[in-house]
């Protein structure tokens, strides 16, 4: 009887949770599934089943290219903030000795991820443009003579906006798995004689395993799917898959969209499982 | 925790240099911020560059003009109202689905993946599929439907997450007692329960209305006829070539600062009214 009403106060707790995600989440994406077997013209999305949208998709050298490109973004940006965000974990964790400092540098690195990625995303024009503080800064140290091209609207302004928005995502969770980690596990390691770097390679990056998967999870999926950044810091000289997705969506070709969409999907979620074979999400929170 | 009750060792080598490290990586965070704000008040005659060309505030006077930025104004309000919706709803979804949760109930996997699938699915796709199933069913897309609804898909797995986080090291014993005592369900959650993950119900509520504040690929196509202010930004940033981009920019990240200051100071006089008390 009490098991009964606690069960009924559960599902009556967890449905609008669940109610949302239905309308917003799962509803929406099978009718992107539905609609890439669509067809379409100039005007309107046309119901139908046909296989064009993908096999145009699929067959067109674009597409590989893009995702080459997509993936090289992501594996770039993972790299990096994988070693920033490491460093920063590490030296939050084990360095800083004062909670209160810990907590106090937390805050410092995480307050960016509240305001809008789109200004952080402008915020590095004045700096990295062709007048910009960095080129100034180079020519008039005599290093180059002519202002470096290449940083603003290029690969490179690409992947450091994506570090530069990212990087949280990377020291949050190994932040937190190496705040689980026994300190007196590293004492005896000491102990024991290991080096300082032998510490850290046999006791604090295996148990920091967790947070490393957690965190690349979060960069590749965002990076995967992201067109604002790319559109944005190539200056619409490189393509991601998202950004075709967005084109598709402007040009009103839904269908076509839709099937880049489930492509974009499918290669997401063989990613995060290969990821997720590393870690049991729920034990980690 | 040994650490702290010995003397203080002498500071390793490798620690100046991690902190070193950390404090590059702050200047690389917050400097490309502290550019913008700074040429915000550039000059009448300047550019989107240094120098700066005088002191003005011109910039942010043009913000209010229509012709100069479109609608700023309208937009940032339904920014503003969508964030505060999101907030509201994402606190109370998601502390009811954080109870739920303590209990195993059937299909309790499914709702846990969905939050995480959430997560991942790239926005893009989130926005494409809720502006497909609009257009198919022939409801008129708007910020306070399709939009809160997107928004609502990135906030409920940063709020239960939190509250799986809050629940596992929360301690049942004080319900118990609460309920030996004589307390009803409500009783308890009111009484026992919110004071003790109030604070954390604050970062729930920060979480989701900066979330939702800066929210742009989700509303692409699910904003409808008017634009909020992300949107509003994102048209700027393609056809606007004077310094009003970096007022606009000064003024939404200052709004955003005091939105956190709030919620910290909040969560601060929270914890010690609760010190009072105890």
């Amino acid at each position: 009887m009490a098991s009964d009403t606690s069960k009924r106060s559960s599902y009556f707790l967890i449905t609008p949770m669940a109610l949302i995600f239905a309308v917003f989440l799962v509803i929406p994406l099978l009718t992107i599934v539905v609609v890439s077997f669509w067809d379409y013209d100039e005007y309107r999305i046309l119901p139908d089943f046909i296989l064009e949208n993908y096999s145009y998709l699929l067959s067109s050298s674009v597409t590989w290219s893009i995702y080459l490109n997509t993936l090289k973004y992501a594996a770039l940006t993972w790299f990096f903030t994988l070693v920033i965000g490491f460093t920063v974990a590490y030296f939050l964790a084990f360095h800083v000795r004062s909670l209160t400092w810990q907590i106090v540098f937390f805050m410092l690195c995480t307050i960016p991820f509240w305001t809008s990625n789109i200004i952080r995303m402008i915020s590095w024009i004045p700096f990295l443009g062709r007048n910009g503080l960095l080129n100034s800064a180079l020519i008039n140290l005599g290093i180059v003579d002519q202002p470096l091209e290449f940083l603003l609207f290029s690969d490179f302004a690409v992947v450091l906006a994506d570090v530069h928005l990212y990087a949280l995502f990377m020291v949050v969770p190994i932040f937190n798995s190496m705040m689980r980690i026994d300190r007196s596990l590293v004492e005896a390691a000491r102990d024991a004689g290991a080096s300082g770097f032998e510490t850290l390679k046999s006791v604090i990056v295996p148990l920091s395993k967790p947070g490393i998967a957690i965190g690349s999870i979060f960069v590749i999926t965002v990076v995967m799917g992201d067109f604002i950044t790319v559109r944005l810091m190539s200056g619409g000289q490189s393509a991601s898959v998202g950004l075709q997705i967005s084109n598709e969506i402007g040009l009103l070709q839904y269908p076509a969209a839709a099937a880049s969409a489930v492509v974009l999907l499918i290669t997401v979620l063989l990613i995060v499982t290969a990821l997720l074979r590393l870690v049991d999400i729920r034990k980690e929170l | 925790m040994a650490l702290m009750t010995k003397t203080r060792e002498r500071r390793p080598r490798s620690f100046y240099f991690l902190a070193a490290f950390f404090a590059l990586f702050v200047l690389f965070l917050y400097g490309p911020m502290l550019t913008i704000f700074i040429l915000s008040f550039q000059g009448e005659n300047g550019g989107l560059t240094f120098p700066m060309n005088g002191f003005s505030f011109h910039w942010f006077g043009n913000l209010f003009e229509q012709q100069a930025v479109g609608d700023f104004g309208g937009s940032f309000g339904r920014s503003l109202k969508l964030g505060l919706i999101v907030m509201v709803v994402t606190v109370v979804v998601s502390f009811m689905a954080g109870l739920a949760f303590r209990k195993r109930f059937r299909g309790d996997s499914v709702v846990f993946y969905l939050a995480l699938a959430s997560l991942i699915v790239p926005s893009i796709l989130i926005s494409l599929g809720i502006g497909l199933l609009f257009n198919i069913v022939q409801w008129q897309p708007q910020w306070f439907t399709s939009a809160l609804g997107a928004h609502l898909t990135w906030t409920f797995p940063f709020g239960l997450l939190i509250m799986f986080a809050v629940f596992n090291r929360f301690d049942p014993s004080f319900e118990e007692a609460a309920r030996d005592l004589g307390a009803s369900n409500w009783q308890t959650i009111q009484h026992v329960v919110l004071p003790m993950v109030g604070p954390s119900l604050i970062g729930v509520a920060m979480f989701s209305f900066t979330l939702s504040y800066d929210e742009f690929a989700r509303t692409l196509m699910t904003a409808g006829a008017l634009n909020t202010l992300p949107l509003e930004i994102y048209g700027m940033t393609t056809n606007v070539t004077t310094p009003v981009l970096y007022a606009l920019g000064t003024v939404t990240t200052g709004f955003s600062f005091l939105v956190i200051a709030l919620a910290l100071g909040t969560v601060a006089i929270m914890r010690h009214r609760k010190g009072q008390k105890a």
